[in-house]
């Protein structure tokens, strides 16, 4: 007997969501393993870790804080990778972004009228992450340099750049030797709607729902999603790919950046270590765990928080590791990359001496255990 | 003024070898698990698991060897992850490998929060270390014994796996079929070849060969676990493996490239310089982009592409290529 994969007519929409949804199984399956090595009864650590979540409105404003630099970045590495661009930058160009905002924050303040501040620093922020994003987009649509390479080593060189600039130039003179900037002038701060969830959010919303639009109504969200998934076909019907290659890098990256500045004016409201804390990372399990569909990003983002702001909760109430949150991540994204599979192909078991009569060619046999 | 020339070269040279021998580890695991069409970039994380699975077990056991082979069955298992689901179930490799960093990052931190005496953190913890083992006579040569023969147990051991590799790569029959079936496995499948198991026989050497490399990192170069204990080093590997252009003898220029880097950015720290050391710590980040830039437009140049034709393409039997 043999275990033969079939490839699918059409993926029914039963698998679309029972693959994610037995990944997440597994997931929890995985960290209570985990939990119960530590001598901790996963029952009470998951209870504990929604209730910190979810819990409570003040618990949803946390998980807000965090779910919005997922959702920006998110969406920013979404759009490079419908193109097959593997921006895995995100991280670099948001420390970026949060560094632009914190300079116009320090410095525009007092030159500019109170009400542009923000703005300004929201332009900004946007303009320095997709410059940086520029770089390797750069590299790649005319030297094809290889992207995966020169976003990540972006990535370090931005964080050290974050961190001189609040080790050294821009620390906060009065701020008794502490690494970090002056507190920004209150012209300076993004309006928080309650708690400390901020109006961040509805710049995810219009991204997504901009971004939404233009991926399926527009020839330039046609020709984007072309190129990613045919570039032969992309060049004989006359799309410029290089071009195509840097717009898509400079709107991911000004998404990116704006997750940065986010950070910084509405969470941080000054520049201090904590701006890059693997939101850039998190955000490719977020783009590819929503199929890249924005609107699956704000959802998949806002639900990642949970188990980030969850991680925190268990690591304060039983002094579990926080690390618990990313471990389950990873634990979530693998079946949901092998489920893929299951999405695309029929599992079919057949007998040794009718298969390769049935099915010479189109089969990938496979020896069962 | 001679004498102090030379021990500044001898200082620059060591550093440069046990900077550079956790990467040479790495680059040479990524370079097989490639030449056989396995793209995994999951190189971070199965380093950062040896690395602290490395010296865990020899903080409670007090054994290197152990310590050792831990590391090697730590990366083992962490690539095989990644191999199962890019051979067998087909994923997409590059979300793959990017899952399995992220992942053995958590995983790494996880464990090194939990692994200590009782459950307490590793951080801080002094275990036993690889110790430096001068090699007699060669160790009294100028220059290069102090250097090249004052080194500890891997080091010495990549003098051997280097020619070694490079020698099953080219000259033997199964380092023959690892190359095809990364460069064209419909004709290796037809020759008889087994794709899948060959690519997942080298992408789990690949992978153990990974964890060796963070070994020296938390037993020989930082002699203890820390947090982000890599800083990178994974993905420099990754970015080697297309530096020496697939080729193992190629990859020891590379890494001594980047030892190099970090011995003089060491030297120029320690004798106290003006320049910002978050400038210097950019310095192996930037070459590698530059590095990077270079050997690819050089590559273009020569329409010569080093790279196996089907890395990162899943191979299907049904499906034609």
């Amino acid at each position: 007997m043999r275990i033969v994969f079939e490839k699918r007519q059409n993926v029914s929409r039963i698998i679309r969501v029972l693959v994610p949804a037995l990944s997440l199984i597994f997931a929890l399956i995985f960290g209570a393993i985990l939990l119960l090595l530590s001598g901790v009864d996963p029952f009470t650590a998951y209870a504990a870790m929604f209730k910190g979540a979810f819990g409570d409105s003040h618990a949803v404003a946390e998980t807000l804080v965090k779910a919005i630099p997922l959702m920006l970045t998110g969406l920013g590495v979404a759009i490079a990778f419908r193109m097959l661009f593997w921006n895995i930058g995100a991280e670099g160009q948001l420390a970026m972004g949060g560094l632009a905002a914190t300079g116009v924050a320090l410095y525009a303040s007092d030159l500019l009228p109170g009400w542009s501040i923000v703005p300004a620093a929201v332009l900004l922020g946007m303009l320095a992450g997709a410059l940086w994003a520029a770089i390797p987009a750069l590299l790649r649509a005319y030297l094809q340099v290889n992207e995966t390479i020169t976003t990540l080593m972006m990535n370090y060189i931005a964080i050290l750049l974050v961190s001189h600039m609040y080790h050294g130039p821009w620390r906060d003179p009065e701020g008794y030797g502490f690494p970090g900037t002056a507190r920004f002038p209150e012209v300076a701060w993004l309006p928080r709607l309650y708690d400390r969830a901020h109006a961040g959010l509805f710049f995810a919303l219009i991204a997504a729902g901009v971004l939404w639009f233009v991926l399926q109504r527009t020839k330039w969200g046609f020709e984007l999603r072309i190129t990613g998934e045919n570039p032969k076909a992309a060049r004989y019907i006359g799309i410029n790919i290089p071009k195509q290659i840097l717009t898509a890098m400079l709107l991911s990256g000004a998404l990116c950046g704006l997750a940065g500045v986010c950070e910084v004016t509405g969470v941080m409201r000054r520049l201090q270590q904590g701006l890059t804390v693997g939101y850039g990372y998190t955000a490719i399990i977020v783009a590819w765990m929503s199929q890249l569909n924005p609107w699956g990003v704000l959802l998949v983002a806002f639900l990642l928080a949970g188990l980030l702001v969850g991680g925190d909760q268990i690591q304060m109430a039983m002094g579990l590791p926080a690390a618990m949150g990313l471990v389950l991540q990873g634990a979530l994204l693998f079946p949901m990359l092998g489920g893929s599979l299951f999405a695309e192909y029929r599992l079919r078991v057949v007998r040794a001496e009718t298969q390769e009569a049935i099915l010479p060619q189109q089969s990938l046999a496979k020896e069962s255990e | 003024m001679e004498a102090l020339n030379f021990s500044l070269l001898t200082s620059i040279l060591t550093i440069t070898l046990r900077a550079g021998t956790s990467l040479l580890y790495a680059t040479i695991g990524e370079i097989y698990a490639e030449r056989s069409g396995i793209l995994n970039l999951g190189v971070e994380g199965m380093m950062m698991v040896g690395a602290v699975a490395a010296f865990a077990v020899g903080y409670h056991t007090g054994s290197l060897v152990l310590a050792l082979i831990t590391a090697l069955i730590a990366g083992a298992l962490m690539a095989s992850i990644h191999a199962f689901l890019s051979i067998s179930l087909r994923a997409n490799q590059v979300v793959s490998g990017l899952t399995l960093t992220l992942f053995g990052t958590g995983l790494a931190s996880f464990l090194g929060q939990r692994l200590g005496p009782g459950g307490s953190r590793l951080v801080g913890l002094v275990g036993p270390s690889l110790e430096r083992l001068p090699v007699p006579v060669l160790s009294q040569l100028p220059i290069v014994g102090s250097s090249f023969f004052n080194q500890d147990v891997l080091t010495y051991g990549l003098y051997a796996l280097v020619p070694l590799a490079w020698w099953y790569l080219y000259r033997t029959r199964p380092g023959l079929y690892m190359r095809s079936v990364g460069e064209n496995p419909q004709t290796s499948d037809a020759m008889g070849i087994r794709v899948g198991a060959n690519r997942y026989f080298y992408t789990v050497v690949g992978g153990a060969l990974a964890g060796l490399g963070g070994a020296h990192l938390s037993l020989a170069y930082t002699k203890g676990w820390t947090e982000n204990i890599t800083g990178g080093r994974g993905w420099i590997a990754v970015a080697l493996v297309i530096f020496a252009m697939w080729d193992p003898l190629r990859a020891v220029i590379g890494a001594a490239l980047f030892g190099g880097i970090n011995a003089v950015q060491f030297r120029m720290q320690a004798a106290g310089t003006t320049i910002p050391a978050a400038l210097l710590n950019m310095l192996p980040y930037i070459a590698t982009i530059v590095v990077l830039v270079i050997i690819t437009w050089w590559e273009t140049l020569r329409k010569r592409i080093g790279a196996p034709a089907a890395l990162g393409v899943p191979y299907a039997r049904e499906e034609k290529g």
